[in-house]
This record gives C-alpha cells, sequence and structure tokens, in this order.
C-alpha cells in the first residue's frame, strides 16, 4: 500500500474519531438539558396546579373588602359629614386625607380638618397663656400632634378626680294595662253627678 | 500518487480542524445550557415551595368574610344609635 494512502487512512480515522467523541458528548449534554427540563416542568406543573385556586379567592377577600370600605366610608360622611370624615381619616392616617374617599371622588379636594388632636386641659391652659404649648408652637400646617400610643392616656388626664361614674338608675316608667301591680278601683261616684259644695245662705 | 498525497493533506490540515472545531462550539453550546436548565429547575422547585402557603388563603378569605360581617353589624348598630349629620 503506497504511503498516501496509509495516511488518507489515518486522516479519515482520525475524522470518524473525533466526530464519534464530540457527537457522544453532545448527546450526553443534551441528555442532562433534557432531565433539567423534565424536572423544572414537573415543579411549573406543581405551580400552575397550587396556583389556580388563588385568583378566585383573591377577587373573593378584595370583593369583601370592597364591600366593608363600601360600608364604613358611607357610614362615615353619613354620621359625620365628608368634611370631618376626611378629618378623621387624616387624623388616623396623617396624608391619606390628600387621597380622598374612594367613593367621595371630590373628598381629596378638602382640606382636612385638624379634628384628630388630642388636647388636654393642661395643654389648652398653657395654650391660652402664651406659654411653651406644644399646640401653640407647630405651625397649624403641620401634622396632627396626636400622641398615636398614648393618645387615651392623654385623655384621661381631663379627669383629674377620677372618670365620673354612672348616672344612678331613674326610677322606672309606671306599668299600666291590665297586668298593672298597681291597680286603681273606679270611683264609686264615677257615673254620678259632681257634688257640689252646699251654699251657704246669706242673711 | 501526487493526488493522493493531496487529498491526504487535506483531510489533515483542513477537514479535521474544520470538524474538530465545528463539533466542539456544538459540544460547548450544548453544556453551556445545563447549568442554566438547572437553576430553573431549582427557582420553578422554590416556586412551587412557597406556593404551599396559598391554601392558607382560605382561611385568609373566611376571616376576611367574617371580619367583613362583624364590621357589617357593627356598622348596622352605629346606624341606628347615632344621627345622621345634620343636612345629610
Amino acid at each position: 500500500m503506497p504511503a498516501a494512502g496509509v495516511v488518507m487512512i489515518i486522516a479519515v480515522v482520525a475524522i470518524v474519531a473525533a466526530v464519534v467523541y464530540y457527537l457522544v458528548s453532545t448527546i450526553l449534554a443534551l441528555r442532562q438539558i433534557t432531565a433539567g427540563l423534565d424536572d423544572a416542568i414537573g415543579a411549573v406543573g406543581e405551580i400552575i396546579e397550587k396556583s389556580s385556586p388563588v385568583a378566585g379567592v383573591v377577587e373573593t377577600i378584595n370583593a369583601n373588602l370592597d364591600a366593608g370600605v363600601d360600608l364604613l366610608e358611607g357610614l362615615l360622611v353619613a354620621k359625620a359629614g365628608l368634611t370631618d370624615a376626611v378629618g378623621l381619616v387624616d387624623g388616623l392616617y396623617p396624608g391619606a386625607g390628600a387621597q380622598g374617599l374612594r367613593n367621595f371622588p371630590d373628598s381629596g379636594q378638602i382640606k382636612p380638618p385638624r379634628i384628630a388632636e388630642v388636647y388636654t386641659r393642661g395643654t389648652l391652659t398653657l395654650a391660652r397663656l402664651g406659654r411653651e404649648a406644644p399646640i401653640a408652637a407647630a405651625s397649624p400646617n403641620g401634622p396632627a400632634l396626636r400622641d398615636a400610643i398614648y393618645g387615651s392616656r392623654a385623655a384621661g388626664t381631663l379627669y383629674p378626680g377620677g372618670r365620673p361614674g354612672r348616672v344612678p338608675s331613674l326610677p322606672r316608667s309606671p306599668v299600666i294595662g291590665a297586668d298593672s301591680p298597681v291597680r286603681y278601683e273606679p270611683s264609686d261616684e264615677v257615673g254620678r253627678p259632681r257634688k257640689r259644695m252646699p251654699v251657704e245662705q246669706e242673711g | 500518487m501526487i493526488l493522493e498525497w493531496i487529498g491526504a493533506a487535506i483531510l489533515l490540515l483542513v477537514v479535521l480542524p474544520v470538524v474538530i472545531y465545528l463539533l466542539a462550539e456544538v459540544l460547548t453550546s450544548a453544556r453551556s445550557i445545563v447549568p442554566s436548565v438547572e437553576r430553573i429547575a431549582r427557582a420553578a422547585h422554590a416556586g412551587s415551595t412557597d406556593l404551599d402557603a396559598a391554601a392558607l388563603l382560605l382561611t385568609t378569605q373566611e376571616q376576611a368574610i367574617k371580619t367583613i360581617a362583624a364590621a357589617a353589624d357593627y356598622g348596622g348598630s352605629l346606624d341606628v344609635i347615632i344621627d345622621d349629620v345634620e343636612g345629610a
């Protein structure tokens, strides 16, 4: 066999060997990819299965919350009025008054009154005396000076001698009717002519 | 004879390097996909595990309904107890 033929055979064998090596390696890598994708697809299936009822549940929760918001907003506006309602909301959540109430689009333009502040009697006294009262020092355009944590405790100082107790119960209304415990018998004079005082004789 | 040498030389010096280069690129690309697929699978498993808490939404739904019902009852009582604002 000529030397050129041997070299050609060697070259062909080398090419075939390279093709086999790389193709087998590629096949192994593709099998790893397939296994990984199968794993991922299974997990994605679980995600779809677990998240399928979420939309309905969230819609139900939102519907109930919407109904609650409508109810409370409507009640607040009916009882306190739109302006005071915005003031109460802004007092509880500073800055929320600018957003307004959801069912009252024009409420966002109302300047919320500062009605959610808790002023103790001592604070008001100091304010009247012009001393360093917090409410006198703050700008009226600033946030509410309400103490969100101890606000109720501060309000309790309005009664230094203790909060007044309940009013003693008043006497109950009399029971009337056939079952009345106190019955007044009809007078014997009923139906008779009224008694007249004897006429004094003149002279 | 010369043609055979030329053919052998082309096989060794041209065809073999080209084949090796092309197959090596294919193998590199295939191997680079494997880590990405494994990360996707891990993320999908983590997402599936996180959604185990989705069942608690049923409890949340029930509690929300009860809370709104209690608020509605309370609001109804307030509506009876407190007078409406003047002009309402």
